[in-house]
């Protein structure tokens, strides 16, 4: 007997598996039938088939139990739904704005900070810097390299490179096309190899080797047609001749998202004199079984060694090791992570929205629930018949957001920092249609759960006996917190958002400098050797400068190194006074730019005193002139005005220098980066074949016209001067102005979005409080009209309910605001968490909202006839 | 069109109303144990004829020998026995018309 009550104890458990309604009702007799096969079977044989039978026949059944329960609970649902379309499209819509909003953002920090790396095992590979008081992530100089990773323990290979532009000949029209020169060991660290031909190899890094180059994908398809007979043809590359060794897949970006060539490495002893000389990265893999700690010890043992070894240049030089994975700058990953929460408010509120739909309506259904109670069914189907309910509701609203997100993800674009290895730009793919899904479930059960928790606790024959009145007291605590919350998360949204707007104001509003309306800009190559004498430069300046001035419209043109707020934001030079030697690490430097002279009148930067550089200022004609700006008067000589420094000297890029001018501050790396100590020089005071990269290549023209319409006759005056020459980087100043706050708005707009509807659905919320509240009170409303309230104490009553809400919601909301503000605080440019003007709008809009929420409610409530009130009971 | 099951649960019920196990006796037995009704199959298919109308419960006890009290038994209504007709005249227009393609027994 013992045996056999086991074997049905086990046979219980099974039944477990069906749902419950159907376990009551036949569990019994099921038992009865299995006591009976039981007994039947004799034989070890025949028990074994019986019970492997009994488990497949119980698995297979229950599942379609399960299947009958759901579609019959789906059906209802639909038909109750379609009896009620107008709540049934507002349910659903919630739910696609809630799951739309938190679809998109997860797909865009997927792809940006979650997702690995298009490499093979990613999290193996790191990237190594110098790290100086100063900067955290300063460039490594070819010695350092060398000494800090030949015959390293820590990494299984590791590789450098450096990014470059480089003017391409061979393939049509010249052009101007960026990349990066890589040592033969980077793309086998990165562990790719090549769609066609080879990688670089160790011959190829050699000075005075021949030529090499390894094409994108991209660049093969645009320029080449993807003929795979390119591989061995020979390319001009800054007038060099390169041949083509390979082409790498469609997939593979690398240093950054626009890189379309690679070219070797190449070294001599030379370069590895000089330590201060930071321009290469490098990306190592680390050996199995190394941790980034172990690797941050060895290389900091070896950056010590280094310290020793060179007191005088490796000074307070440490090095730093990067997961490639975390190379996503702070600011990106803080911006994601704020429109993380932001969506996560958005979906809270929507929740917290249908969580009170759901809940007034099952609470105006209670007579249909105690019915349905009364004629047998039990708890678990009606609580099975709410969550069916809430989770078709989710379902379609799942879909449909799942819809929203797929067009809204594109407009997100813009906040993918380029400077990632990646090609593709997000999408809605599978693993965040998973993500919506189970988004999607969680809403369902999340906004489920309220009625259930309700209504299914208290099926009873109550409902029956009651009628309908059951608005006030304990009963719609509930709701009102669910009302609360949703208005505390619509206050932070809508005061983030706010601080976020004036962060975006303070920046336009900075002044960059330079007056940027009307000004075109646009690079042109002039390549190293061709270009590399100073008089073939200032040939070929006069020609076109002279050509673009006599253009019509055009009042003022001239050329700069590299214009403010483009793609090089740096250049620094140190800078010694009186022959004193240079402290590098007190940030003794300043901006190295050329100049020809009228560049600061094209770009409206003030003269301060002194003069502009001029033609007389050439090669023989020493001391040579500076023009410096005002932070640099203020950093190098801050007791002095600025007129009393003029004809001043300093040591700057090996020359002395004398002060000829002094002209306004730049904001050279960006409107939200205070402007640094300048120095501008003529592009005639240097020698032949000196400092080439920054020899001026960057073109500035200011017109009364528009300065986009200029390009074309721009482009045919510098064809005429040198027909193979790339032109670049075609931009007006006001674009380049304007793409320094690009990302800021585009957080913006993303941000207010949500604040919107969240502020929208907060006020849906309160109005479907109040008028469920209303209606439901509509008797008491009655009766007390007929016991002589007036028409102000009604008012008073659905006024004073709304203003406490909003109080309960408003309150916290600015204080979780302050804290997410504070947070913050890197994206807010200046602006501070408690900034009075946002926190005030935002509860006068808050109140604003709560006020339009209560409108129709009230005038219900003042509409409320004592007679027909009464008489309904 | 019925489920298999159904239409063999109402060919047991046809000749008297049963428990549950002596359905699945009785299907066993006129299939020559070929189609064995599992306890799972069985009630899910009562649920169902029972929401159709096709069967009901029985509160007639049978002898008192071969009750069982907890058993419940089941008893095919009109619409049950309608049913079952319907169906059976459907086959043997499928069984007619295969024999007439050659495809059947000459004799059912």
């Amino acid at each position: 007997m013992g045996e056999g009550a086991f074997e049905m104890r086990v046979y219980d458990l099974l039944l477990r598996v069906y749902p419950s309604s159907f376990r009551n009702e036949y569990g019994g007799e099921m038992r009865a039938v299995f006591a009976r096969s039981r007994r039947d079977a004799v034989g070890a044989g025949s028990i074994v088939t019986l019970w492997l039978g009994t488990i497949a026949e119980v698995a297979g059944n229950a599942a379609l139990v399960h299947g009958d329960l759901l579609r019959q609970d789906a059906g209802y649902t639909l038909r109750v739904l379609r009896r009620t379309p107008g709540f049934a499209i507002t349910a659903v819509l919630i739910v696609a704005l809630g799951i739309g909003a938190t679809t998109a953002v997860f797909s865009v920090t997927d792809f940006v900070l979650i997702r690995p790396l298009p490499f093979p095992d990613p999290s193996r590979l790191v990237k190594v810097w110098e790290r100086t008081p100063g900067y955290n992530r300063l460039e490594l100089s070819a010695a350092n390299y060398r000494d800090w990773t030949e015959g390293s323990a820590v990494f299984e290979r590791i590789g450098m490179y450096h990014a470059a532009a480089a003017n391409l000949l061979g393939a049509g029209e010249p052009l101007n096309v960026f990349g990066a020169a890589v040592s033969a060991d980077l793309f086998p660290t990165l562990g790719v190899r090549p769609l066609l031909g080879r990688l670089f190899v160790e011959t190829d890094d050699r000075k005075g080797a021949a030529g090499t180059l390894i094409l994108s994908y991209r660049l093969w398809q645009t320029q080449f047609g993807g003929d795979p007979a390119v591989v061995g043809r020979e390319l001009l590359l800054d007038s060099e001749k390169f041949a083509v060794v390979g082409v790498m897949p469609r997939e593979f970006r690398f240093p950054s998202s626009d890189a379309q060539l690679w070219t070797p490495l190449r070294f001599d002893e030379q370069d590895y004199v000089d330590r201060n000389n930071n321009w290469l990265e490098s990306v190592g893999r680390l050996r199995r079984g190394v941790t980034i700690v172990q690797a941050r010890a060895r290389l900091e043992l070896l950056a010590a060694q280094s310290r020793r070894q060179y007191p005088k240049e490796n000074a307070d030089v440490s090095a730093s090791v990067i997961r490639f994975s975390d190379e996503v700058s702070n600011q990106s990953r803080l911006l994601l992570v704020a429109l993380c929460g932001a969506a996560g408010c958005v979906l809270l509120i929507a929740c917290a929205n249908l969580a009170n739909l759901l809940l007034a309506r099952a609470l105006g259904r209670r007579r249909e629930l105690a019915v349905r109670a009364a004629m047998g069914a039990g708890r678990e189907r009606m609580i099975r018949q709410l969550m069916t309910e809430s989770l078709l509701l989710a379902a379609i609203g799942g879909i449909l957001g799942v819809l929203v997100a797929r067009s809204a993800v594109p407009l997100l674009n813009r906040l993918v920092p380029s400077t990632l290895p990646l090609a593709t730009a997000p999408v809605v793919d599978l693993r965040v249609l998973l993500f919506a899904m189970a988004l999607t479930g969680v809403t369902g059960v999340a906004f489920g759960l309220a009625p259930v928790l309700r209504v299914g606790g208290e099926a009873d024959l109550g409902g029956l006996r009651e009628s309908a009145r059951i608005g006030g007291g304990s009963r719609e605590r509930l709701r009102s917190m669910l009302v609360v919350a949703e208005i505390v998360a619509s206050v932070v949204l809508l005061v983030s958002a706010g601080l976020l707007l004036r962060a975006l104001w303070t920046v336009q509003s900075t002044d960059p400098g330079f007056r940027a309306e009307g000004v075109l800009t646009l690079r042109t190559a002039l390549p190293y050797p061709q270009y590399g004498r100073v008089a073939t430069r200032e040939a070929f300046y006069r020609r076109v400068l002279s050509d673009v001035r006599a253009l019509p419209g055009v009042t003022s043109a001239g050329y700069i190194s590299f214009q403010p707020l483009g793609r090089m934001r740096g250049g620094i030079w140190p800078v010694s006074l009186d022959g004193r030697p240079v402290n590098v690490a007190d940030h003794q430097v300043a901006f190295i730019r050329y100049v020809t002279p009228g560049y600061f009148a094209t770009l409206g930067i003030p003269m301060k005193s002194g003069r502009d550089v001029r033609e007389a200022d050439d090669v023989d004609r020493k001391p040579y002139a500076a023009v410096v700006s005002e932070s640099f008067v203020r950093r190098y000589w801050p007791k002095d005005d600025l007129a009393s420094v003029l004809g001043r000297h300093f040591t700057f890029a090996y020359e002395d220098r004398l002060v000829v001018g002094v002209v306004g501050d730049v904001r050279m790396r960006g409107l939200e980066r205070d402007a640094e100590p300048q120095v501008y020089l003529s592009s005639k005071q240097v020698p032949d074949n000196w400092i080439i990269g920054y020899a001026p290549r960057s073109l500035a023209v200011r017109t009364t016209t528009t300065p986009a319409a200029l390009a074309p006759s721009i482009r045919a005056i510098v064809r005429r001067v040198d027909p193979t020459l790339p032109v670049s980087d075609v931009t007006t100043l006001a674009d380049l102005v304007d793409g320094d706050t690009a990302s800021r708005s585009a957080q913006l707009r993303v941000l207010g979005a949500f604040a919107v509807i969240a502020f929208v659905l907060a006020g849906i919320g309160i109005h479907g409080l109040l008028s469920f509240a209303v209606s439901q009170r509509a008797q008491e409303i009655g009766v007390r009209v007929a016991l002589g309230a007036t028409r102000r104490d009604i008012l008073s009553m659905v006024v004073g309910r709304c203003a406490r809400l909003a109080a309960a919601g408003v309150i916290p909301g600015i204080a979780i605001a302050y804290v997410a503000g504070r947070e913050m605080e890197a994206l807010l440019a200046g602006v501070r968490p408690a900034d009075a003007t946002t926190m005030a709008a935002a509860v006068g809009l808050s109140i604003a909202m709560a006020a339009a929420g209560s409108l129709v409610p009230t005038l219900r409530a003042l509409r409320v006839d004592p007679m027909t009130a009464l008489r309904t009971e | 069109m019925l489920p298999t099951a159904t239409f063999h649960i109402l060919l047991a019920l046809a000749e008297d109303d049963r428990h549950g196990y002596a359905i699945i006796q009785d299907v066993a037995a006129r299939t020559g144990g070929e189609l064995k009704l599992s306890a799972g199959t069985l009630y899910r298919s009562i649920q169902r004829m029972l929401e159709q109308g096709l069967i009901v419960e029985t509160r007639d006890r049978p002898a008192p020998e071969d009750d069982d009290e907890r058993r419940r038994y089941y008893r095919i209504t009109p619409e049950g026995t309608a049913a079952a007709r319907e169906e059976a005249r459907r086959l043997a227009q499928l069984v007619r018309m295969a024999r007439a393609r050659g495809l059947a027994p000459r004799k059912a």
